[in-house]
């Protein structure tokens, strides 16, 4: 494993940015010039090596710096960790899934024993070690959905299923694209989905819901999402947004190209044995327009597909006053010749 | 995604008579690894290679969801059903090479209740051994009411008993024991879930009564499979594959499809999960909706069809499959 974690902030100097290695693995979400929303699935199975798709839960460069990044926010804001009663069994179910995932695919990295209930885990790159008895929460340092993902890259929700529906009635989020669990928690599927334009009209939720109500055991699947984020700020949270939103106003065509973000998730489902829960973890990835277009496909691409974007959907996603600016930039990287297909960098 | 649930390839560790209609039959991993954990009400589908015809059937995993070890199931006997029991009866024997889907919940608790008050007919007890099982490890509160036609064919009552005591009450209609559902459901505190598995005829009774009571929807949980009904053969034209195909007697329209070599969605086949919804694109007849998923509205259209467990009478049928 000849990756090396690096130290980096997410917030005030912003020293983030994507080795070049990272550049070449960055999953950009566009298998074409245009986009529409579409539900998009596809199984998670293990992807082309070196990809974001080659592990069950990707580990990266980033990895050390984004889950100091995650404890500053917990910090700050406990609420973005929180766990309904009843989720108590999903968390153990996602920590078992986590742990045993990352000590089979990581194995420098991760080692999980288990003797009957008594487990021991290991964290090599967070400096953990921690023996305990699963299902004992008492024995954890706190519940184990917390506690598994203060080690683990992405924001989770999980997802109780009843009554034909998800609930969202468990998560930790704090590296969301403008969502609040905290608002959120309790709600179903088409409440917490309400503020998406267009796609009610499509019957998009009506047809995801029904497909991840199907997600069975042993058979996750995978989707992406995206968005453009300013500075690379993983907390743009509605909680903080008096802190990050006013950044919108201060783009400009000479600074575009360093502080805009593609920011991209990888969404993936899990069906979960014990609780029956749905796990879906967000992991975020980010990219700066200028480390984007040391691809020229990419660059390409994304400047056909801003250009053409409905108004609506700019809005919603929170750039359209920036539209223009970026559209203009991106331009200088478009020669006008066809692009390969689908997302993979040429 | 088409063809069920992952697969577990599994052998017959163990084949147990638990009375005169019921048998116990236990899998393990071939592999020797571990099954994965499960929730209690979780079934998984056995696929059997009956002397030729392929019999994929649905059944609840009875043991407890911590245990990794193996999977058992318990399977009734049904003399005049189509099959799928007279061969795990007949033909599955210790040693035997099967191959199982991972676990699929159509019936889970809802793990919020205060209270899970369960009400069990004959051969219906299998989920609720699963759910118990996992509510004691949990301290989760139950209340278990299981009525048979007889204590010989009350399977597992006396294990219950054994373990739970009080809270597992033991009917037997032979004995002109019944189960006095108005005055039960009356005294359940706030907050109380209700689940029932059993025959046709006492799910319909227990919803009734819940309903009339007052129960909300939503804590009223039931499970029946529905094995696929006989009929008359009939023809089907699927277009998108531009095959027609007949679909016998005692064949469903799903397992005609499969067996003609198209790729069909499919998970509980027994007209439960929706997963098999099936465009209906021409219809000069009527088609026989033998599922519980579709509402009323949807199946009056004529627009939609459960290949598992429906059928068609007519001139012809035309499905986007």
């Amino acid at each position: 494993m000849g990756l090396t974690f690096k130290d980096e902030t997410f917030r005030e100097d912003f020293t983030f940015f994507n080795s070049p290695a990272a550049i070449r693995r960055f999953p950009f979400p566009f298998p074409e010039d245009s986009y529409m929303y579409s539900v998009n699935m596809e199984p998670h199975v293990p992807g082309r090596p070196g990809s974001v798709f080659e592990k069950t839960f990707d580990v990266d460069e980033h990895y050390v710096a984004e889950m100091r990044e995650r404890a500053r926010v917990l910090a700050e804001d406990p609420l973005r960790c929180q766990s309904l009663p009843h989720m108590t069994l999903a968390g153990w179910d996602l920590l078992e899934l986590i742990m045993e995932a990352k000590a089979r695919e990581y194995p420098d990295w991760f080692s999980l024993q288990r003797d009957g209930n008594r487990w021991h885990w290991i964290n090599r790159p967070l400096e953990i070690e921690q023996t305990f008895t699963f299902l004992d929460e008492t024995t954890l340092p706190c519940g184990p959905m917390e506690y598994i993902t203060r080690q683990t890259q992405g924001d989770f929700s999980l997802q109780d299923q009843r009554n034909d529906n998800l609930w969202m009635d468990a998560g930790m989020v704090t590296t969301q694209a403008d969502w609040s669990l905290d608002f959120d928690l309790g709600m179903n599927f088409f409440e917490w989905h309400a503020p998406v334009p267009l796609a009610h009209e499509k019957q998009i939720f009506t047809r995801a819901l029904k497909f991840l109500m199907n997600v069975q055991h042993g058979a996750p699947a995978r989707r992406f999402n995206w968005t453009m984020t300013i500075d690379p700020l993983l907390d743009t949270s509605p909680e903080n947004y008096p802190k990050w939103g006013p950044s919108r106003a201060t783009l400009t065509p000479e600074n575009v190209g360093r502080r805009m973000h593609l920011r991209v998730e990888l969404q993936t489902f899990f069906r979960l044995p014990r609780s029956n829960a749905l796990a879906f973890p967000i992991r975020c990835y980010l990219i700066r327009f200028e480390e984007l277009a040391t691809q020229p496909k990419w660059a390409r691409r994304l400047h056909r597909v801003i250009r053409d974007l409905p108004d609506e959907l700019a809005a919603y996603k929170g750039f359209l006053r920036n539209k223009p600016i970026m559209v203009d930039y991106l331009a200088q990287f478009d020669d006008g010749t066809p692009t390969s297909p689908g997302w993979w960098a040429d | 995604m088409s063809g069920g649930a992952a697969k577990i390839p599994v052998r017959v560790a163990e084949v147990t008579e638990v009375n005169a209609l019921i048998r116990r039959i236990r899998f393990v991993r071939r592999d020797g690894g571990p099954m994965p954990a499960f929730s209690g009400g979780a079934h998984t589908v056995v696929e059997m290679d009956d002397h030729g015809t392929r019999r994929l059937n649905p059944y609840s995993l009875m043991g407890d969801p911590a245990d990794t070890t193996g999977y058992s199931i318990s399977v009734r006997r049904d003399d005049a059903g189509r099959g799928g029991s007279l061969y795990l009866h007949r033909h599955v024997v210790p040693g035997m090479d099967m191959v199982i889907s991972h676990p699929v919940n159509l019936f889970a608790l809802d793990l919020r209740a205060k209270k899970h008050l369960m009400i069990a007919g004959g051969i219906g007890i299998t989920p609720f051994l699963a759910q118990i099982a996992q509510l004691a490890a949990l301290g989760g509160r139950f209340e278990l009411h299981y009525a048979t036609r007889n204590p010989a064919l009350c399977a597992y009552g006396d294990e219950l008993t054994a373990r739970y005591g009080g809270r597992v009450h033991l009917y037997h209609d032979d004995a002109g024991q019944m189960i006095t559902l108005p005055a039960l459901l009356a005294g359940q505190p706030l907050g109380t879930h209700l689940y029932v598995c059993g025959p046709k005829g006492m799910i319909r009774w227990v919803r009734s009564t819940a309903d009339s009571a007052g129960w909300p929807r939503a804590a009223v949980h039931h499970e029946e499979f529905l094995a696929p009904p006989p009929g008359k053969a009939f023809d089907v034209t699927l277009a998108a594959s531009g095959k027609t195909l007949t679909v016998g007697t005692h064949q469903s329209l799903l397992e005609a499809i499969e067996a003609a070599g198209v790729d069909a969605p499919y998970l509980c086949r027994g007209g439960a999960c929706g997963q098999c919804e099936t465009d209906v694109l021409g219809c000069d007849g009527t088609i026989r909706h033998n599922d519980h998923w579709l509402t009323e509205a949807q199946k009056a259209s004529g627009q939609k069809i459960m290949p598992c467990v429906s059928r068609f009478e007519g001139r012809s049928l035309v499905l986007d499959r």
